[in-house]
């Protein structure tokens, strides 16, 4: 085989389309995960310095000390806050986009974008405006005399990062939803009306079954996300951001220095999101009908005896 | 739209006729309740229907796209209205396993909707809607996506089905072959107004405009004046030939009008013959197509008025660039106006 067919061969050149992407995917992603799985195993000596050994030491350290399952609860417990009011706010909102605005639908629809190309810390950094001690909604409850001395738990605590990472990520929960509603042919609605379903039932057998690709979707990026998120925390949480995961990862590559055990939390977070991730895949799958296996494309049709044999 | 009546009797199946953007779909949709008329009633078994929302009415429409369900079964699809009616599980499984008998899709029952032929859609939309046993059933160009022979045959059965359960089906489509092949009456639209409402037959041999005429079938449309008018009796100056045909009420001597002749009805006369009862143009023969049946052969008239001639092949014998008489009975031909 000369050179010139060795590349028409399709096979070849697949291999070659997939070069760059794979490539990539290996340098950028693949490598440091397997770097952070090392580091993972190895152990810092007494004078803080990493000692190339192999341990599960880190690993026992940390299931057998109670503040890291405690942290990572804690940030689940505040990812999944995030997450249920994410989705409260993006449904309807992508509901109403999708089926009900007419006239300035893609207005709205780039009204909830925007906010995305706003940087992620001016935006953090404003709900600090909003909630500190002489912000805004603390200096307008004193001037409306609801109450007398400015709230200080609205600032620098899980509150706070909670509305925050709400509004951080819900534009990311609702653009999946609209997708999936978009995508809904209006004939299924009225085909579900005619069939004497009211708006109730129609939503609840047709609409929602069929938007539930894009609430994973959407409910996965919110969680993932805010369960990762160590800025907002940092900036708003307080005395409360001690107790995100991200966070003490954070301290333990840096103040800390202890390299080694910052991996094997990082370790067990990814392990938890890819299993969350295949969660909610196998759920995507659970709620649309697969079909039978079909094997021959035609129906199957009455057969004579002693024939079918393949 | 406007000024729209239509009366549908029991197990008829009726047809709604007309070219795209006619308003036959916008109809349709208001019977439905999809929308909402400006002003106007949609009755149904004597009780007005048109301010109850689609859900409370008692028919089901088989769509265009067939709508089907994309994430239930063949079998939740067609149980999907029954299950909204609270219909009980015993019988609930015994209609929907009849519905799907019905259609000849029982085998396949356990498919998603994307794992089916177009064809094999169109028959589950069908079930889904029958397995109701509506009063009314709409049908929205339902064989517009099938290909021709496939909707030649689905034609037949939907007919042969419609016999069969006895169920009134409203019938909506622009094929006028279609209209013609499977309705009992054809209701055939034009910018919104209903041009004519009648039996096949009807429609295609009487037709009540130039329109209908030109848009059923074939026809050869010859402009006129009207000469003398006698009871139903008209007689028409075409281009100096004098020809008669049986004229609707209401025209007036001296006025414009059209004389509609089909080109199956036309004959090649010959020599001296003058069959009693007919009228007789002369023209010249252009141009013999051979369709299979029939021959198809092009004449013009003196003035280059065209005119199109259906004929067995056995039956004709014309020298192209000849002059021929052509004739047809008179009471065969049309007068129209305009």
């Amino acid at each position: 085989m000369n050179a010139s067919r060795l590349a028409r061969d399709p096979r070849v050149r697949t291999l070659r389309a997939a070069l760059l992407p794979v490539g990539w995917l290996t340098v950028f992603l693949l490598v440091p995960y397997v770097l952070l799985l090392v580091q993972s195993l190895w152990r810092v000596n007494e004078a803080q310095v990493i000692v190339r050994e192999w341990t599960l030491a880190n690993y026992v350290r940390l299931f057998g000390t109670p503040l890291y399952p405690q942290t990572l609860m804690f940030s689940a417990g505040i990812a999944l806050r995030v997450t249920l009011l994410a989705l409260l706010l993006a449904y309807p909102l992508a509901y109403l986009l999708a089926f009900k605005v007419r006239r300035y639908k893609n207005l709205l629809y780039m009204a909830v974008i925007i906010p995305l190309w706003v940087s992620y810390l001016v935006r953090a950094y404003g709900w600090k405006i909003i909630l500190g001690q002489g912000g805004i909604l603390n200096g307008l409850l004193v001037n409306l005399g609801i109450v007398d001395q400015p709230l200080a738990f609205l600032l620098y605590s899980k509150w706070a990062v909670i509305i925050a990472l709400t509004h951080i990520y819900t534009p990311f929960t609702l653009m999946p939803i609209y997708a999936a509603l978009e995508s809904i042919p209006r004939s299924l609605k009225e085909a579900s009306h005619d069939l004497y379903a009211g708006r109730m039932r129609t939503f609840l057998y047709v609409v929602l079954p069929l938007s539930l690709p894009g609430v994973l979707a959407g409910c996965t990026f919110a969680f993932v996300l805010s369960m990762g998120d160590f800025i907002a925390p940092q900036l708003l949480g307080g005395n409360d951001s001690a107790l995100m995961v991200s966070n003490v990862v954070v301290s333990l590559f840096g103040v800390a220095y202890n390299w080694p055990l910052g991996a094997a939390v990082s370790v067990v977070m990814l392990t938890l999101v890819l299993l969350l991730l295949s969660l909610a895949n196998r759920l995507e799958r659970r709620f649309s009908y697969q079909g039978e296996e079909v094997r021959a494309p035609a129906p199957p049709l009455p057969r004579l005896a002693g024939e079918g044999r393949a | 739209m406007d000024d729209v009546s239509l009366a549908v009797a029991p197990a008829e199946f009726i047809t709604i006729l007309g070219a795209s953007g006619s308003g036959k779909t916008t109809t349709l949709r208001l019977i439905a309740g999809f929308e909402q008329p400006t002003t106007g009633e949609v009755w149904m078994e004597g009780r007005p229907i048109q301010h109850l929302p689609p859900y409370r009415r008692e028919l089901n429409t088989v769509f265009q796209n067939y709508a089907l369900f994309p994430h239930m079964s063949v079998w939740d699809n067609v149980a999907y209205g029954l299950k909204m009616r609270r219909v009980p599980k015993p019988e609930l499984v015994k209609r929907v396993g009849d519905a799907l008998g019905l259609v000849h899709l029982d085998q396949l029952a356990r498919r998603a909707p994307r794992q089916l032929s177009g064809g094999q859609q169109q028959r589950v939309a069908l079930a889904r809607a029958l397995v109701n046993q509506p009063k009314l059933l709409l049908l929205d160009e339902p064989l517009g996506a099938l290909d021709l022979k496939l909707r030649k045959e689905m034609q037949l059965e939907l007919k042969q089905l419609q016999s069969h359960v006895g169920i009134t089906f409203l019938y909506v489509t622009h094929d006028q072959e279609e209209a013609l092949t499977m309705s009992d009456r054809i209701a055939l639209m034009r910018a919104g107004r209903i041009e004519q409402v009648g039996t096949p037959q009807e429609i295609y041999d009487r037709p009540a405009s130039r329109y209908v005429a030109d848009f059923i079938g074939e026809t050869n449309l010859l402009s006129g004046r009207l000469q003398d008018l006698t009871g139903q009796d008209a007689t028409v100056d075409v281009e100096g030939h004098l020809l008669r045909a049986p004229a609707p009420p209401g025209l007036r001597i001296g006025q414009e009008v059209w004389l509609s002749v089909r080109p199956e009805v036309l004959s090649v006369l010959s020599d001296g013959q003058i069959p009693p009862g007919h009228n007789v143009i002369e023209a010249t023969a252009d141009e013999a197509i051979y369709a299979g049946s029939l021959i198809k052969l092009r004449l013009r008239l003196a003035s280059g008025t065209p005119l199109v001639l259906h004929a067995a092949p056995t039956a004709l014998t014309v020298t192209l660039g000849q002059a021929v008489r052509v004739g047809w009975p008179r009471e065969r031909g049309v007068c129209l106006v305009a």
